[in-house]
């Protein structure tokens, strides 16, 4: 067994990012620093999935708006990168099908540029697919597909009608997560709290944010409508696009209101 | 006839060890608060680092500090960085500073205002009114007023009264309480303007260089020339950190020889 081999982790972030900011820009970096830190992993692609408009999230602007700030943001960066597909469906896509859309991806991607049997390595992934241990992650040939985000959104498993729990155990279970913590947020005692979280604990990375930066996309929102600078909180190209567009208005903020929100709706329907 | 807005620059004096995202944000959230007064218009903001006989802890050559401002501010239409502090012999009072750069505000307004006058001599009624120059620092700024030989008397007279201070709150600090513990703030409160930053962000010069220093990321928390220049020139090591280890800062060292003047309190 090679004892230097480090486990290749791609970080997917899902997320309105409307607008996308420098803070979540950063929690990729943390993330990455993180990880590699452990001496166990090396951090080799980001990916920014932008929800799609089905969504219904209150303010929320056109997808292609929101991809296109999102693309513009990590043009300086040579790991991250935006991908489209989740902004395109039609309908909300769960979150857990869009990891497993990723994850299925990120395989074909390293099967291509493997030399790896591809019959074994089939045969391999269609038994795992329908079952997974305690800490079992999917950790095929040391490539692992990571949930990235805020403790927020961890706190946001205990809302109700947001979450499946069997998606929640799929991705925490499956995957793995790697947080990054917010002032105001304690993730551990979350984690503590949840005895399906706390069964999964070995998958899921909390990241201290040590140099507090809350740049709050409301907030951004908020300011914009009232004409006051957002420069240095996102990056320079978003700031351009966003008055070029003249996104982000009252009007823009009331979008979807009164909507309910797609999880909510497709989670309380009758099934 | 309409009231004019005075025209206002801001002078950020600071160590800029290294320059931070953080920075250029006071400028920012101080112009959008300066026009919202409906007094002013800020025409101009300028960056003034530091010389190297400040003797702070940590602080890497002017000459670098000055290239990574330039950098960062490349991209800024209103913002430039000043050279005029750091290359004085000796660390220079903030006071003499915001004198060096009024005067040179004057000058040109006078200048321009000379080209405007009627056959009396008289400025032309739609001459602006004469600008004005505040210092613009954050919240913690305004504490270092309290700190025993820090500050002439005078010079917070000066800083404070006679020209102004914008003041851009960060993270859990009261502004509203450091002027209120000093009696010299009090009494030019209506000249000490108190931003509210509502986003959290601690993007700290120190832990900027104490992220560069683990060899952690810094991205998107200052800009990607900046960084580009730091590793160029390998800035900000542990080495680095120890520059001035022991020294006594140069206002305190300098200050101490005045004949006591307590701070009011």
């Amino acid at each position: 067994m090679d004892g230097q081999h480090l486990t290749k982790v791609v970080l997917l972030a899902c997320g309105s990012f409307n607008p996308i900011t420098n803070m979540h820009l950063r929690m990729f970096e943390l993330a990455r620093d993180h990880l590699e830190d452990t001496g166990q992993y090396r951090v080799v692609k980001g990916i920014i999935s932008p929800v799609g408009d089905a969504y219904k999230k209150k303010g929320l602007i056109e997808a292609r708006h929101r991809l296109e700030m999102a693309r513009l943001s990590t043009d300086s960066s040579d790991w991250i990168t935006v991908d489209p597909w989740e902004s395109v469906q039609p309908e909300w896509v769960e979150t857990a099908k869009v990891v497993r859309h990723y994850y299925k991806e990120m395989l074909e991607a390293e099967q291509n540029t493997d030399d790896v049997d591809t019959v074994k390595y089939a045969k391999k992934r269609r038994i795992e697919e329908n079952h997974f241990g305690v800490s079992s992650h999917q950790k095929k040939d040391g490539l692992q597909l990571m949930f990235l985000c805020g403790a927020d959104v961890l706190e946001s498993f205990g809302v109700p009608n947001l979450w499946k729990q069997e998606d929640i155990n799929e991705i925490v279970g499956r995957y793995g997560m790697v947080c990054i913590t917010r002032s105001g947020n304690d993730p551990h005692k979350f984690i503590h709290q949840s005895d399906k979280l706390w069964q999964y604990r070995q998958n899921i990375h909390v990241v201290r944010e040590w140099v507090t930066n809350e740049i709050s996309a409301t907030q951004v929102r908020r300011s914009l409508r009232r004409g006051r600078s957002v420069r240095y909180l996102l990056p320079d190209g978003v700031v351009h696009y966003i008055q070029e567009h003249a996104l982000y208005s009252a009007e823009s903020e009331q979008r979807n209101a009164g909507v309910v929100l797609a999880p909510i709706q497709k989670n309380t329907e009758v099934s | 006839m309409a009231t004019r807005r005075i025209p206002l620059v801001l002078l950020a004096c600071g160590s800029f060890n290294p320059i931070t995202n953080q920075h250029m944000r006071l400028f920012e959230l101080a112009r959008d608060h300066m026009h919202s007064t409906g007094q002013y218009q800020v025409v101009g903001g300028i960056v003034s680092p530091v010389s190297d006989g400040y003797g702070k802890r940590g602080l890497v050559l002017a000459q670098h500090r000055i290239a990574m401002a330039k950098l960062a501010l490349q991209s800024s239409d209103w913002v430039t960085v000043d050279e005029w502090e750091s290359q004085q012999a000796d660390w220079t009072e903030t006071a003499v500073t915001m004198r060096y750069h009024y005067g040179r505000i004057l000058k040109e307004y006078e200048r321009s205002t000379g080209e405007h006058k009627d056959s009396s001599g008289n400025p032309s009624p739609l001459s602006s009114p004469c600008p004005q120059l505040k210092l613009l620092c954050g919240a913690d700024f305004l504490d270092t007023f309290q700190v025993p030989d820090l500050w002439l008397d005078d010079h917070v007279e000066e800083v404070a009264g006679h020209f102004g201070l914008i003041c851009v709150s960060r993270g859990g600090l009261h502004p509203e309480q450091a002027v209120a513990a000093s009696d010299t703030l009090s009494r030019h409160s209506h000249n000490i303007f108190l931003v509210r930053e509502w986003v959290r962000n601690e993007t700290s010069a120190t832990e900027v260089r104490r992220a560069l220093r683990r060899g952690l990321s810094v991205k998107y928390l200052i800009p990607d020339s900046v960084i580009e220049y730091i590793h160029q020139h390998n800035l900000y090591t542990e080495d680095s950190e120890r520059r001035n280890k022991g020294r006594v800062l140069r206002p305190l060292a300098k200050q101490a020889t005045q004949p006591g003047k307590s701070l009011d309190d």
